[in-house]
């Protein structure tokens, strides 16, 4: 990793960059509001939102009712109006009850208008995971965003770009579909304190190596650098990208390593059927066609639902141990299988990623 | 203008006619006639495939938006229905841009983007209405919402269909307007048939007004689709509301579709209607009460400006152009 000098800032978690970047936006433009269930309770959304409220008053930072449905709606309402709301679920899986107005109405309103209205809103929400969170506290959905033009879709990895995305969605005049883990949230990054925006549409070459792509997505993406680590030690090279926004996707850093290491391996907080990684592997071959040469592979959540036990938990996710397994194979697939001692790869989540930016 | 104290349940006070003027009358009927021509000539342009959208038209239901929107000012908006037409004009959205967007011409009012379902004219403050029921209760909370934030005694005018009332998302709405005191007349446009199930079929009781009475929201109740009962009972909320002496108010106005639920045509044939209730519907007629409270030279003043305004707005839809094919991927996403 590069000297520390060389980054601005200071290291910051992304449970407070998320709210740094919400309080300076919200002093630069009154038309900033934030709400949501428990915004206001004494947890704070796991600290991301304690002391707005008392920072900003009631009519700018307020609790609500358990009705995801009307307060989606209300949000594009005031979106529409002019104002710019962030609205915030402790749980991605809340979203489900926002379905038919995000879907129906924010992602079609601009459009189905004829361009006279604009939805100015940012939906921030937490995919869960661990202390047996299980089936309904722990899904990643950012797909089924994805798959309806007029919605954004970001998944930041790391505190800085965290800070730098929040205020970039909250700038932009769409929806957008901000997509936080749960176990980012004490991570820490070299974040500037002056506002600043990460572009929505551009991803980031996190780790650079030859031998393999692995393009990770949310969380995955910490779980990939550690497993670069690992596969170091054993003399493979692992280029790790962080797409940051996957709608719009910056395909073309992927194409760029991809064809270059001639191994792309995505990996997914989130199920592989219709997902974000087979959009992102389709994305590169339709560009690259099959001439390229390039062996693909994906891993994400195993194809059922999320147990709570941790005997059959720690089975549902990739981890760096079956993530560096999985490109061992790809890039050496006639060497024997190899994979990492269990005990070295557990602690990944844990693991810091400081930059380059 | 008459109080709207209640006399029986619900309902609201008759006002008395002659406390309108007669520019208040005209411009009621006007409204009213303006609506009932362009969804006549609507329907019978339809069959000739010029238009490109289904339609649901409001003939028979003029009187809820009329006497809703005569109530506001141009300053105040309104949210409608896919059955949004009348809400549209009412509120004086654009007669040549409505039919446009039915004919899909790139001058309608969304591009030729949204169709019927999806009519909007946000410089009449006219937000844009949807296929899909109860979606625009919410969002016109959140227009409510700002609306309140900018201190500038603006309302919203939600309006929706009985079936509406059967969505969670209507109750979540009722609670949270309430609860933070918006400036929101709910209107509900109740006409009995969801599509082609009656109300009996539905609703468990047809206490409506009690039931939303209890998130503390004062409820109102036009049984006979009044179109000056409905007004004065606008002017009083709206002046509540105005002033911060009331948060949202609903009302409840019974009225009904002369034709079938989507199309130009009638469909008492299919048997879930039958033609008396229409019948009795039709001798109330509210664009006829209301041109029977005009002179006979005013009225006749009235129709030929509509005839020709309607005549213009289905010129310039024929005339207009399609979109250009780029437009097919612009206004995706907003930059």
């Amino acid at each position: 990793m590069p000297p520390e000098a060389a980054h601005p800032g200071r290291i910051l978690r992304y449970v407070d960059a998320l709210k740094e970047a919400v309080i300076q936006e919200m002093e630069r433009d009154p038309s900033v509001f934030l709400f949501g269930l428990d915004v206001d309770d004494p947890k704070g959304i796991q600290g991301s939102t304690l002391g707005l409220q008392q920072r900003f008053g009631r009519d700018r930072v307020f609790n609500t009712p358990l009705s995801e449905d009307a307060m989606s709606g209300m949000a594009i309402g005031a979106a529409m109006a002019g104002m710019r709301p962030i609205h915030v679920h402790i749980r991605m899986d809340f979203l489900m009850l926002c379905m038919n107005q995000l879907i129906n109405m924010a992602a079609k309103a601009h459009y189905m208008y004829g361009g006279s209205v604009k939805v100015p809103m940012v939906v921030r929400s937490m995919i869960g995971k661990s202390w047996g969170q299980g089936a309904q506290h722990s899904q990643g959905l950012h797909a089924m965003f994805m798959h309806v033009p007029g919605l954004k879709v970001v998944a930041p990895s790391n505190a800085h770009d965290a800070k730098g995305c929040l205020i970039a969605a909250i700038r932009d005049d769409n929806p957008t579909i901000f997509v936080e883990h749960r176990l980012l949230y004490p991570t820490e990054a070299y974040t500037p304190e002056a506002p600043f925006t990460v572009p929505l549409g551009k991803g980031r070459v996190a780790m650079k190596g030859d031998d393999i792509t692995m393009v990770g997505v949310s969380n995955m993406v910490v779980e990939c650098l550690r497993s670069a680590e690992l596969l170091a030690e054993v003399g493979i090279r692992a280029e790790v990208i962080d797409p940051i926004s996957l709608v719009p996707l910056d395909v073309d850093t992927i194409i760029a390593s991809a064809r270059r290491t001639k191994r792309l391996l995505v990996v997914d907080n989130a199920w592989t059927c219709g997902g974000a990684s087979a959009e992102i592997v389709a994305r590169v071959f339709e560009e690259v066609g099959s001439e390229a040469g390039i062996a693909v592979k994906r891993m994400g959540f195993m194809p059922t639902t999320c147990p709570t036990t941790p005997a059959l938990e720690a089975l549902y996710y990739p981890n760096p141990g079956t993530i560096a397994e999985t490109a061992h194979r790809m890039v050496k697939p006639k060497d024997k299988s190899w994979r990492p001692d269990p005990e070295r790869a557990k602690l990944a989540y844990q693991s810091q990623f400081r930059g380059p930016f | 203008m008459v109080a709207g104290g209640r006399r029986r349940g619900y309902g609201v006070a008759k006002p008395n006619l002659s406390d309108l003027s007669k520019a208040d009358l005209t411009r009621i009927y006007r409204s009213l006639r303006l609506i009932r021509r362009a969804e006549e000539e609507v329907a019978r342009i339809y069959p000739t495939d010029k238009i490109k959208s289904p339609v649901h038209l409001s003939i028979g239901q003029e009187s809820v938006a009329v006497g809703v929107c005569d109530a506001l000012r141009a300053d105040d908006a309104v949210s409608g229905t896919y059955r949004g037409h009348a809400t549209y004009l009412a509120k004086g959205g654009n007669l040549k841009g409505m039919f446009a967007e039915l004919y899909g011409k790139a001058t309608g009012c969304a591009r030729g983007k949204g169709g019927s379902m999806h009519l909007v004219d946000m410089a009449a403050n006219v937000l844009g209405t949807s296929a899909v029921v109860g979606t625009t209760v919410p969002i016109a909370m959140g227009y409510a919402l700002a609306y309140k934030r900018r201190g500038k005694g603006q309302v919203v005018a939600a309006f929706f269909g009985d079936g509406a009332t059967e969505e969670g998302v209507f109750y979540e709405s009722l609670n949270f307007a309430s609860l933070h005191r918006l400036p929101m007349l709910f209107v509900c446009e109740n006409n009995f048939y969801a599509i082609h199930t009656p109300q009996s079929k539905r609703w468990a009781t047809d206490r409506l007004c009690e039931r939303v009475e209890t998130f503390g929201i004062p409820a109102h109740k036009i049984a006979d689709g009044d179109v000056f009962a409905i007004r004065s009972a606008t002017a009083e909320a709206v002046a509540a509301m105005r002033s911060g002496a009331s948060g949202p108010v609903f009302i409840e106005a019974h009225v009904y579709r002369w034709k079938e639920h989507v199309g130009p045509g009638e469909d008492y044939h299919i048997g879930y209607r039958g033609k008396d209730e229409l019948e009795r519907w039709r001798s109330t007629d509210q664009v006829e009460s209301a041109g029977r409270a005009l002179d006979a030279t005013a009225r006749a003043a009235v129709d030929r400006e509509v005839e020709t305004l309607v005549a213009e707005a289905i010129r310039f839809a024929e005339e207009s152009p399609f979109p250009e094919p780029r437009e097919l991927m612009e206004q995706v996403y907003a930059s």
